[in-house]
């Protein structure tokens, strides 16, 4: 695991890397580069630059700074002619590099790519940009400012969180205008407290969003070598202006970490500073060190709480916001729901204690029933806590569509709908694959050719839209594109040749047939693509969702594209489930797969001359489980007419599971069989287990693996 | 991580050298108490299908499952039938509770490492789960042979468990 600052670190980087990709490939899809977009842009890559080098993370840092310059370059001179296109695949291409790199350094290790190739790539690529343009292409930052001080460009470019002051002149005469308050702080920080000029950093940048104008001693705190050494010695010396009161404003500074001694005294006017350069002076100096004053980072809405590898801490958001977002470690959340699932438990062992059976107790009744009831509200808060909105993953896929449409030479947009449908955050992350390999699918398979589309009548430009809806438990994933849609002939020819038809052509459903794609091996594609036409993928997206409980479906009006259905419960965690009992053990099999239960009659079940048994269910002839035999239990009821029969479905195959009793349904835990166990286990279509209301054990089946263990 | 753990581990001076001994048909076994967590009597246990004979099934340890083994059958002797001085050991192997089924502990002995010998080599013998044999002091004749849990429980069976990495990995694709 990564040390703490190196946690931090890896986690505000990805939130800068996600932010740069989607307000980048959103420029993009606007055609072009707002000031906002360049903004911000510049302002990621540039604090990326700065804390990765603050790490000694060179090759981030470099990579970073290659990218800055672009976008500076961008902002300071405005060029005529901006490949978007390019510019952001720079971009991306850098954010994929860095993440890659963060991977690396949450799994332990050291970033060890090169990003040379990319650095120099994108230096060419400025250097060109610059031809274009006209402008000199070895043209430096310097020279760009100075061009700027002959033709003045709106000032905000430079100065982020400085407002503009009338003139430069006026300001220092005038002083404060308004309400506005001018400090000064002089900060000495505990003898040893190491890396000083980080804490000033941290200083400034709280300061940032809530004072008007900042100007600090030593003025370039991470750049200079020295800093440190400064603000040892003389203190860390601040000049603002604000709207504050004096008492308000020292209590912002107050809060400092490590602080030793508070110089803080409140001036006349912004004269009397000692330091308080020009706006056009901060704007040299913004330009020389590339190092603007950053207005308030817009917020982050990062609703993947659990995502987030550290411990509970305000989100970086400023504003209001900042009260009601918390990070969370998950696996704080797993324990409290661990202790929830105990409490429910232990509930159970007092109501139910065997010492108070059979006795008139009213009043304890009473207080029992509300212990209950806050403990039921209490399991769904916290289950309420683990659900996380569909957003993050959904957006993935639009890089995705954005990368093949490219390489492919295809247009097409994707169109998110309910991003916001909240989900189990172990879903959400397992969804993702899935989700991936059918989008891909989408657009390499269904939306055709541009001017395949325009023959067709269709307009140019495909859609693949992505939605989620809550139903009932469960939550509906459609993926609906307007391509071509399946070719029920190709697929039967594939079929055939595959060998994996299961009946007699002219019996099979337009389902049946669409479901093909799902088999392994299958691919209609003649050409095997980066993307897609290996055969392997589709198969992969229905074991994955199998594993979730969930399932699949297709479906195609040809020559007007498909939709596939992907249905998966709400939450894993907790599932109901029906006790059976059986001898001594208990076995919990989930009800969704449950077709009925009932008592059999004598004779019902019958024998083929191999000894297996069979009953028969809605005409059909299903084979009979005894879980007895399966699983090697004693004392468990031999004649089925005194014990219950289960129906399970498992897919399109139903089977018969003998059990002695139903104990009923109840909702339950799944915990998963402990790792010793499943080290020493063969397969046996037990898929976890659970705690039942009296502290005893249950087993969960899985009805799937049990329908694969008979039928092989 | 690990490194860490175990540096702090040797660091644990209260710990270091300790050992909960318990009786194990006629031997007397010694465990590193660092990885002790608690003792239990015996439970209602849970039986698990399909797992060697002495996986006993799992426990229901305060809402945690977790496994047990009985030591018993494990090094291949005879079982007998659990009674109140039966105990169970919970230990924590690399962050894994597994739950051992003993005859009965006895005490925490202090065995300096001076004290503990090796056992000897022999190729045939079970000697591969003993870490060495610790020497009584006050007591010539009674030896405590030292369990070496972390091979009992994470080296066990290396062939089943690649296997099963096998089969995940499968699952993952």
């Amino acid at each position: 695991m990564a040390e703490p600052m190196v946690e931090v670190f890896i986690f505000e980087t990805r939130q800068f890397l996600d932010q740069l990709e989607q307000i980048s490939m959103g420029s993009e899809g606007n055609g072009g580069f707002s000031e906002d977009d360049v903004n911000e842009i510049f302002r990621a890559m540039h604090t990326i630059k700065g804390s990765a080098a603050m790490m000694m993370f060179e090759e981030i840092s470099t990579l970073a700074h290659s990218v800055e310059d672009i976008f500076y370059y961008i902002r300071e001179l405005h060029p005529k002619q901006v490949d978007t296109t390019a510019i952001t695949d720079i971009v991306l291409n850098a954010v994929d590099f860095m993440r890659i790199e963060m991977d690396s350094l949450d799994a332990g290790n050291n970033p060890s790519m090169s990003s040379k190739e990319l650095r120099d790539y994108t230096k060419n690529f400025l250097r060109n940009m610059k031809l274009a343009n006209g402008d000199d292409p070895d043209i430096d930052l310097r020279k760009a400012k100075n061009a700027q001080k002959k033709q003045p460009a709106p000032k905000q470019y430079y100065i982020g969180a400085a407002k503009p002051e009338p003139t430069v002149a006026e300001a220092a005469i005038t002083g404060v205008t308004g309400s506005k308050h001018v400090y000064y702080a002089c900060i000495h920080f505990e003898q040893g407290c190491e890396m000083e000029e980080v804490r000033a950093f941290g200083v400034i940048n709280n300061l940032k969003d809530k004072v008007d104008e900042v100007h600090h001693l030593p003025d370039k705190i991470l750049e200079d070598d020295n800093a440190a050494e400064i603000i040892r010695n003389e203190g860390f010396r601040i000049w603002f202006t604000t709207d504050m009161e004096n008492s308000e404003a020292k209590h912002e500074l107050d809060q400092t970490i490590f602080m030793e001694k508070l110089d803080f005294q409140e001036l006349d006017s912004t004269a009397e500073c000692e330091y308080w350069p020009s706006a056009m002076a901060v704007a040299v100096q913004a330009a020389e060190s590339s190092e603007p004053i950053k207005p308030p980072m817009p917020e982050v809405f990062r609703p993947e709480i659990a995502e987030a590898p550290k411990p509970a801490r305000k989100q970086p958001s400023g504003g209001g916001t900042e009260s009601q977002m918390i990070t969370v470690r998950v696996d704080k959340l797993d324990k409290l729901m661990d202790l929830v699932g105990e409490l429910v438990i232990a509930e159970a062992m007092v109501t139910q204690n065997p010492d108070i059976a059979g006795l008139e107790l009213d009043n304890f009744q009473k207080a029992a029933r509300q212990l209950h009831k806050i403990n039921g509200e209490l399991q769904d808060s916290v289950m309420a806590l683990r659900m996380v909105p569909l957003e993050g993953t959904f957006k993935k896929m639009n890089r995705i569509v954005r990368d093949m449409t490219k390489k492919l030479g295809k247009k097409a947009r994707l169109v998110l709908e309910g991003e916001y449908t909240e989900v189990d955050k172990n879903i959400n992350e397992h969804i993702s694959d899935p989700l991936m390999h059918i989008v891909r699918n989408s657009v390499d398979h269904g939306i055709e050719m541009p001017d395949v589309r325009v023959a067709n009548g269709k307009p140019e430009i495909g859609t693949v839209v992505l939605s989620a809806e809550n139903a009932g438990g469960e939550v509906v994933l459609k993926i609906q594109d307007d391509g071509g849609g399946l070719n029920k002939e190709k697929i039967l020819d594939r079929a055939r040749k595959n060998g994996i038809l299961t009946k007699p052509e002219e019996e099979l459903t337009d389902q049946e047939i669409y479901s093909f794609i799902f088999a392994p091996g299958f691919s209609t594609k003649e050409k095997v693509t980066e993307f897609s036409g290996r055969g392997v993928g589709m198969d992969v997206v229905v074991s994955n969702i199998k594993s979730l409980g969930g399932q699949v479906t297709v479906d195609s009006v040809y020559g007007q594209g498909s939709t596939t259905i992907i249905k998966i419960p709400l939450t894993l965690a907790i599932i109901e489930g029906m006790s059976v009992g059986v001898g001594k053990s208990c076995f919990s099999i989930p009800i969704s797969y449950i077709n009925r239960s009932f008592r059999p009659d004598a004779g019902q079940i019958f024998r083929d001359p191999d000894g297996t048994e069979m009953i028969m269910v809605e005409g059909k002839c299903a084979p009979v489980v005894r879980l007895n035999q399966v699983y090697g239990i004693d004392n468990a009821i031999e004649d089925e007419t005194n014990g219950i029969i289960l129906i399970l479905e498992a897919g399109d195959q139903k089977y018969a599971v003998v059990a002695d009793k139903l104990l009923g349904v109840q909702e339950i835990v799944v915990k998963p069989v402990p790792k010793y166990i499943q080290k020493v286990m063969k397969t046996t279509g037990i898929s976890g287990c659970t705690l039942l209301g009296d502290g005893s054990i249950s087993l969960i089946l899985d009805p799937q693996q049990l329908n694969i263990m008979i039928y092989e | 991580m690990d490194d860490d753990k175990s540096i702090i581990e040797e660091d644990e001076d209260t710990q270091k050298d300790k050992y909960l001994t318990f009786g194990l048909a006629e031997e007397t076994y010694g465990i590193d108490i660092a990885v002790v967590i608690e003792i239990i009597g015996i439970q209602t246990i849970t039986n698990v299908p399909e797992v060697p004979e002495y996986v006993r099934g799992i426990i229901n340890l305060r809402g945690k499952i977790i496994p047990v083994v009985d030591m018993r059958l494990r090094f291949k002797r005879s079982f007998r039938e659990y009674t109140d001085r039966t105990c169970v050991v919970v230990i924590d192997v690399h962050d894994v509770l597994i739950g051992l089924i003993v005859d009965g502990v006895s005490e925490v002995l202090t065995i300096s490492s001076g004290d503990v010998v090796p056992p000897p080599d022999l190729k045939a013998s079970q000697n591969k789960y003993i870490r060495g044999i610790g020497k009584l002091k006050d007591d010539k004749e009674n030896v405590v042979l030292l369990l070496d849990w972390e091979r009992l429980f994470s080296e066990e069976d290396e062939s089943l468990l690649s296997d099963i990495n096998d089969n995940s990995k499968e699952d993952e694709v």
